[in-house]
């Protein structure tokens, strides 16, 4: 009798912390497209960005109104430590190696994506994480890591596992919180900052898994690595080239030292197929970045499409957009898991729109090739395709000593400005900008490469900034949307579609835009200043919002309610 | 991969944009000066910075300069010992590698680590020891370590684009290249290549029509806006979307429409637009001729 009691408590127990609302993430959830929050980099883990929300739609997009602003402040806070916590009163919790941090300037945008889990924001800017309450914006907690120095050019975002979240900081410290109260578990290095690593990316949290990336622009050979998000324990560590002579793909480089130099740091999310259990990300360009001279082959697996067994961290296969690199073209970009059909065929497929201004469609569960085409009007690197749709580099647009002209600039067609897919329109939609470069090569001598350095580049101009629309079953551009500007307007956007017929991007003119993916047509918009990360949506309370970001700021809209 | 674009782009004369960084991107008109570029591309907040202070940029760990004479003594004793295998220069040579960006040699500080190899050698790799002191070894390290070590070291070498033929180049200006149907070398261009002290300036200044270094300058583009009423409006375009169009007029006067359907009407020159529409089929070889027939244009 006792003992049934005790039982039975105990599964009355367990079904309230089920209906109770906790601010955990399981992550077996993570597998099935979400409505009612944002839980990772791309919303889910197709990388489409394609949410099935309808309550904002084409009818009544234009009574889109804001809900509210949060200005967020990096750094060490003067608020917070001098009076109770509370409204317009957030702790700031310190963490860092170091007594005073470096210096910063710039980076202080946000520029990744905002996790929404259980009515809570979780947002970043490089050395600072934000928790902030999605009704209306108010700061919770503010979390400050003290920088040892690094490339402070973004972070894209938090991975969170049940009630932790982790970043990555530009000092190479991952870093894991308590969602709760932002104070800190435990930080544990991922790379060596003195090999002038410098970490950006959004931890992807799959199962057990932490997947953790970090680049490098000097030559520091790259890697993602996976560790156990309970203890911080390292699980696998992939590296993007081979790790000796005589290793599958080391035939590609003319030798250990090049090739154990070689870059192709994974700096941007992938995506990841459940069923297939395959983690499926690009991997940054070669170096030194503008010269091949010293690398001699296609230099695997840099600039590449790269799918791993995500328990095993074991190559599955690769696509290498760009064999043998010389623009600093990584194929970064997030890659789009779409089932869709394919020659008539239904077939799991892989859509990826490339720096170097081609689009692939690839089957992911084999990797092999089924289209590739230019997405741009501009390129002018390429001689044609080999047989497996590589784009075949002509030598002579490489940098000079009196320069080549070349198109993408070494800023590329795409960056790391996450494109979308909408299976209403069957569409692939990427912000692209069709621009022009003269490379100079300005290193006679080939010993004083490193990384990024031996050239100098001079931007004559862009054909434009559009929104283009691939139909990825034949590579045609179903339509461009040029956006118009009285310069050159700003960088790439992010984009995202929604069921309600939507299509969500910046304009590069300080717009916010919601439109017609059909055609392109803008339907609905707002002056915010530059949209700096990609549009996310989301379902709370019964009401649909929309999430944008610019620069220090988080703008939600919703409809007026 | 991750860059920062320095390029400093004065839009329309009214004030530096601040852009959202592009992830990478650089495109620096100007020889970097080291390794040590972060990305300036929002003006952010820096802790603890007072007011006004401009903070020096994020760096990677920073070495103080080493006294030159330990340096030049570290570069004497390493050309003695080292160079055979790793290079005059440290920068691999006979089977040593590249020492200057090795894993082991960016940890070290002043030879600590250095030390231990030298002394005692890598017999597995083949490297025998050297019976060096930990001083003259801290030397070495100097030298080494003297090295601009990052992804965006400067270079030693110079642009030099003049490897074009300009008779090729004036054929081409007359010809071809149509050039001359809005130039002309008496007029416009007229001692073109004495004005310009940089010939890569020069060469961008062809190409993009925008003139580039000493005389760096973004031509407007102008704008006629006409009116359901049909009334027009020009001026140079200072604003355009999908959203807006604005513009100032002759007497400096700002004006702003709202764009909604077909009206207003809304037609934009750019100076700029014949040059753009070049650069799909222009040819390195005519860019390098054409610069090289500017030149002589004394």
């Amino acid at each position: 009798m006792k003992k049934t009691r005790t039982f039975l408590l105990m599964i009355s127990l367990v079904s309230l912390a089920g209906i109770a609302p906790a601010q955990g993430l399981d992550p077996a959830s993570l597998t099935k497209p979400a409505t009612d929050s944002w839980p990772t980099y791309s919303g889910d883990y197709s990388g489409r960005r394609f949410s099935l929300l309808t309550q904002i739609n084409q009818t009544n997009v234009k009574n889109l109104g804001l809900a509210w602003v949060s200005h967020l402040t990096p750094g060490m806070s003067a608020t917070g430590r001098f009076s109770r916590p509370g409204p317009g009163n957030a702790p700031t919790i310190v963490g860092g190696e170091i007594d005073e941090a470096v210096p910063v300037r710039g980076g202080g945008h946000i520029s990744g994506a905002v996790l929404q889990v259980n009515g809570i924001l979780y947002v970043t800017v490089p050395d600072n994480t934000w928790a902030v309450d999605a009704r209306n914006g108010e700061v919770l907690w503010h979390y400050y890591w003290k920088t040892k120095g690094g490339t402070h050019i973004g972070n894209r975002g938090v991975g969170m596992y049940h009630d932790w979240l982790y970043f990555e900081t530009p000092d190479d410290y991952l870093v894991s919180l308590d969602a709760k109260t932002g104070k800190e578990r435990w930080h544990k290095v991922i790379s060596d900052f003195n090999e002038q690593y410098f970490s950006t990316m959004a931890p992807i949290v799959i199962g057990n898994h932490l997947i953790v990336g970090t680049g490098d622009d000097l030559d520091a050979p790259g890697f993602l690595q996976s560790f156990d998000p309970e203890t911080g324990e390292l699980q696998w560590k992939f590296y993007t080239e081979p790790e000796k002579m005589g290793d599958p793909g080391s035939e590609t480089w003319p030798n250990l030292d090049s090739m154990r130099h070689g870059g192709a740091g994974p700096w941007v999310p992938g995506s990841y197929d459940p069923q297939l259990h395959l983690y499926y990300f690009g991997t940054a360009n070669p170096t030194p970045a503008f010269s091949g001279v010293t690398r001699a082959g296609d230099n695997l697996y840099t600039s590449c499409i790269v799918a791993l067994n995500v328990d095993t961290g074991k190559l599955a296969w690769y696509y290498q957009p760009s064999p043998h690199d010389t623009h600093d073209w990584d194929a970064g970009q997030t890659p789009i898991i779409v089932d869709g059909e394919f020659n008539g065929k239904p077939r799991k497929l892989l859509l990826d729109a490339s720096r170097n201004g081609y689009f692939f469609v690839l089957d992911r569960v084999t990797g092999e090739h089924l289209l590739s085409v230019p997405f741009a009007d501009s390129l002018n690197w390429s001689t044609g395709f080999d047989k497996s749709g590589h784009p075949i580099g002509n030598p002579e647009k490489d940098a000079s000593p009196g320069g080549a002209l070349v198109s993408p600039d070494s800023d590329g067609i795409v960056n790391w400005q996450p494109p979308t897919y909408d299976p209403q329109t069957g569409l692939f939609y990427v912000a692209t900008d069709e621009n022009y470069s003269v490379f100079y090569r300005t290193e006679p001598n080939v010993r004083a490469l490193q990384g990024l350095n031996g050239i100098q580049e001079q931007p004559v101009g862009t054909m434009g900034k559009f929104i283009t629309a691939i139909d990825y079953k034949t590579g045609k551009i179903a339509w461009r949307h040029l956006q118009v500007s009285a310069g050159e307007g700003s960088g790439n956007t992010g984009l995202t579609t929604t069921a309600g017929k939507l299509l969500f991007g910046g304009d590069g003119n300080g717009n916010l835009v919601a439109y017609d993916p059909a055609n392109g047509k803008p339907l609905w918009h707002t002056h915010l200043g530059q949209v700096s990360n990609a549009v996310e949506t989301y379902m709370l309370d019964g009401h649909q919002y929309v999430l944008a970001a610019s620069g220090d700021s988080l703008y939600a809209f919703a409809l007026n309610f | 991969m991750h860059r920062v674009k320095i390029v400093l782009f004065t839009l329309l004369g009214l004030g530096a944009a601040a852009l959202v960084a592009q992830q990478p991107s650089v495109s620096a008109p100007v020889q970097q000066p080291g390794a040590n570029q972060t990305t300036p591309s929002v003006p952010a907040q820096t802790p603890g910075a007072p007011p006004g202070r401009v903070p020096p940029p994020a760096a990677y760990p920073h070495r103080a300069p080493a006294d030159p004479a330990v340096v030049q003594r570290g570069r004497q004793i390493f050309s003695a010992n080292c160079s055979f295998c790793h290079g005059s220069d440290a920068r691999g040579g006979e089977g040593g590698p590249n020492l200057i960006r090795s894993e082991l040699v960016m940890n070290d500080n002043n030879g600590e680590l250095i030390t231990t190899v030298v002394q005692n050698g890598r017999p597995d790799k083949g490297m025998p020891k050297f019976d060096l002191s930990t001083e003259e070894i801290a030397s070495i390290a100097a030298f080494i370590h003297s090295a601009p070590v990052g992804g965006r070291a400067a270079t030693t070498g110079t642009v030099d684009p003049l490897v074009g033929d300009a008779k090729a180049g004036e054929a081409y200006f007359n010809g071809a290249g149509k050039c001359a149907t809005c130039h002309s070398v008496s007029g416009d261009l007229a001692g073109i290549g004495a004005k310009y002290t940089d010939i890569r300036a020069l060469q961008g200044t062809m190409l993009s029509g925008e003139p580039m270094g000493q005389f760096s300058a973004v031509p407007w583009k102008t704008v006629t806006v006409t009116l359901r009423n049909g009334q027009t409006v020009e001026g140079k375009l200072y604003q355009i979307d999908d959203f807006i169009v604005s513009l100032i007029d002759a007497d400096g006067n700002y004006h702003s429409y709202p764009r909604q359907g077909d009206y207003p009407k809304v037609v934009i020159k750019n100076p700029l637009q014949p040059h753009l529409d070049m650069l799909r089929t222009l040819k390195d070889d005519d860019i390098h001729n054409l610069t090289a027939y500017l030149v002589t244009l004394k």
